[in-house]
């Protein structure tokens, strides 16, 4: 079978690598999304509903509710550098080579 | 562990309101340094891309920084240290807020925004869809979202500025009004963009300074200050407190501050500043940080002032705690200090002003003039005038509405803002984007609705009715009406997409997704 290099953008879109390249893209974005959403929202219930699990102390004048908060931040810091990392090793590699084929 | 009560006592009376020449001249400086940037880029600017995208030439860095000096407004350093200072840990509960949305701006909206865009996210919403119906709902979505941002905006600074420089109200809204216009006519997006910079790195210099400062105080150990807090307010200070009792109204508001970031038009706007996707990502991830970084310092500021400050003269001087980082900034650091910080408040206040008035300007002359009166043939440099006059134009609104609402509370109306931004604008333009099936009708029901009934549902929540108008009970029962205004959204904009389906939209998705996600044909 002969593969030629370069092909119509309709070919290209519908291709099984391009699908598959768009299906992975919104896979990852939905996990870190629900991974936000689960975090912040399952916070927020914590404090509406258990005040007193976040104000137990966990160190000398440290409630639990400090690092949580903070741990907040972080995580949500480190999310976007995960997604950033999957994006530059592997999403920007595919998106070159299915651009590559585009006439 | 108690010197933090002796140093109080032997604190002299607080030097602010009084004008401070250090302050006076810091602030010349920064007028200075960002007059001739204006300068500078008014130079560079001419062309279209150039004044509403900065050439696409900002790097994923710079964009970042910018992003967040657009973000980290004097409400927020001033209002979450105060919140923290006089309320204790809720303080933080509400900035972790502000700060969730920045991820999903990155997994669901940016590199999509950045190829399918232009110059503003009605671009990406219009690009399939037909341009007149959409480019007007979308443009009404982002004026009202401007609006909102900007008075409380105005308000604040003539407040703020009264207080800190001894200044009149009115003169100090007319002085921010002017300097901001000179930014946004002369210097369009680059100059927008380093006065970003610029305030950026002063307020996270500034303020890490400030905590360098009060912990010095505790021996550098967070230990100790959290120590001298709970010996003399208790250790409730510590926990959450009474911010948060209704779950529907913390998912609310909750909602509201999340996807409310991802459809602010002065920050989705940033995103076509650079070169490609790639960058935009990184951006995202490097405002992310110094966001993340900036409320960190705001949790030990607030946390600094209530126990070296103390929280009785901090409420005397303003009832909200706004003033607590300056008096903190006395204390530790003396007059010179008060000055440098009260300067970069100012400073702030200019830069998300300017930031505001580019987007505002931009949805009238690009989506308004040029897709609804021009029906879409755009004459490049007549463009750029309706540019400018809109930009004088919203420049002496933002003036006369920062007037009109002199001494009312407006605290409600930034999180109107988030609202209407999470309800009118983020649900379409996050439709456009992933459904394939979304329909022009769908697009403009879905905005209205979000719009109309964020307007309407605040004016009968306890936000307005009961803490304003003073009625005994609301008819409407959250805070903040963003659960109900957004899911109406998103539901209307599926019912009626779904009702009478709309093949040539549907037929352009495919070809859309060439550009979406490998930046084919990209600007």
């Amino acid at each position: 079978m002969q593969i030629p290099d370069t092909h119509s953008p309709h070919e290209v879109i519908n291709s099984p690598a391009f699908r598959q390249l768009v299906r992975r893209r919104w896979s990852v974005s939905l996990v870190l999304t629900l991974a936000m959403l689960t975090v912040y929202f399952g916070f927020l219930l914590v404090v509406a509903f258990n005040k007193a699990y976040l104000a137990q102390m966990v160190g000398k004048n440290l409630t639990l509710a400090i690092p949580v908060g903070l741990g907040i931040i972080l995580f949500a810091w480190l999310l976007t550098g995960i997604y950033v990392y999957w994006a530059n090793n592997h999403y920007d590699q595919e998106v070159a080579n299915l651009k590559a084929k585009v006439k | 562990m108690y010197f933090a009560t002796i140093l109080l006592q032997a604190a002299p009376a607080s030097t602010l309101g009084t004008a401070n020449p250090i302050s006076i001249a810091m602030f010349f400086l920064f007028v200075a340094v960002t007059m001739y940037i204006t300068y500078w880029a008014a130079k560079k600017t001419k062309t279209g891309s150039e004044f509403y995208a900065a050439g696409r030439n900002i790097s994923g860095f710079q964009n970042g920084l910018a992003l967040a000096g657009d973000y980290m407004s004097a409400a927020s350093f001033l209002g979450i240290a105060g919140m923290v200072a006089t309320k204790g840990y809720d303080g933080l509960i509400y900035s972790i807020g502000f700060l969730v949305g920045w991820p999903l701006i990155m997994f669901l909206i940016a590199e999509p925004l950045r190829n399918l865009g232009k110059y503003t996210f009605a671009d990406v919403v219009a690009y399939r869809l037909r341009q007149r119906p959409i480019r007007i709902v979308s443009s009404v979505g982002s004026l009202l979202t401007i609006a909102f941002y900007l008075i409380a905006q105005m308000v604040g600074a003539g407040g703020l500025i009264r207080t800190l420089f001894g200044l009149q109200y009115e003169l100090a809204v007319l002085v921010v009004g002017i300097v901001m216009t000179a930014y946004v006519l002369f210097g369009g997006m680059l100059a927008t963009t380093w006065v970003q910079i610029i305030k950026a790195v002063l307020l996270l210099g500034g303020a890490s300074v400030l905590v360098l400062l009060s912990l010095a105080r505790f021996g550098f150990s967070p230990a100790a200050l959290f120590d001298s807090v709970t010996t003399q307010y208790g250790e409730e200070m510590l926990a959450p407190g009474g911010y948060i009792t209704n779950p529907f109204d913390a998912l609310s508001l909750g909602l509201a501050l999340m996807l409310g970031t991802a459809g602010l038009p002065h920050i989705l706007m940033r995103f076509y500043t650079v070169p490609d996707a790639k960058a935009a990502r990184k951006s995202v991830f490097v405002a992310t940080g110094f966001i993340g970084y900036f409320y960190l310092l705001t949790f030990l500021i607030g946390f600094s002032a209530m126990a070296l400050v103390g929280k009785a003269p901090i409420e005397s001087i303003d009832k909200g705690g706004n003033m607590a980082a300056l008096l903190l900034a006395e204390q530790t650091g003396g007059t010179a200090f008060l000055g440098f910080i009260a300067a970069v408040a100012f400073a702030t206040i200019l830069a998300v002003v300017a930031g505001l008035t580019l987007s505002g300007a931009s949805s009238i002359s690009h989506d308004l003039y040029v897709h609804v009166f021009k029906n879409g043939i755009s004459d490049e440099q007549g463009e750029i005038k309706v540019a400018k006059r809109a930009t004088i134009a919203l420049g002496i609104l933002s003036i006369v509405l920062g007037l009109v609402f002199k001494g009312q509370n407006v605290a409600f109306m930034v999180g109107l803002a988030f609202s209407i931004a999470a309800s009118a604008n983020f649900p379409a333009l996050l439709m456009s984007i992933i459904w394939k099936k979304f329909t022009t009708r769908g697009a403009v029901w879905s905005i209205a609705t979000g719009a109309i009934l964020s307007l309407v549902l605040i004016v009968l929540s306890p936000t307005i009715m009961v803490d304003i108008m003073g009625y005994e009970e609301a008819i409407f029962p959250l805070k903040n009406p963003a659960l109900v205004s957004m899911s109406g959204a998103f539901l209307m904009g599926i019912v009626v997409s779904l009702l009478q389906p709309e093949p040539a939209a549907a037929a352009k998705f495919e070809s859309e997704k060439l550009r979406t996600y490998l930046g084919v044909g990209a600007e």
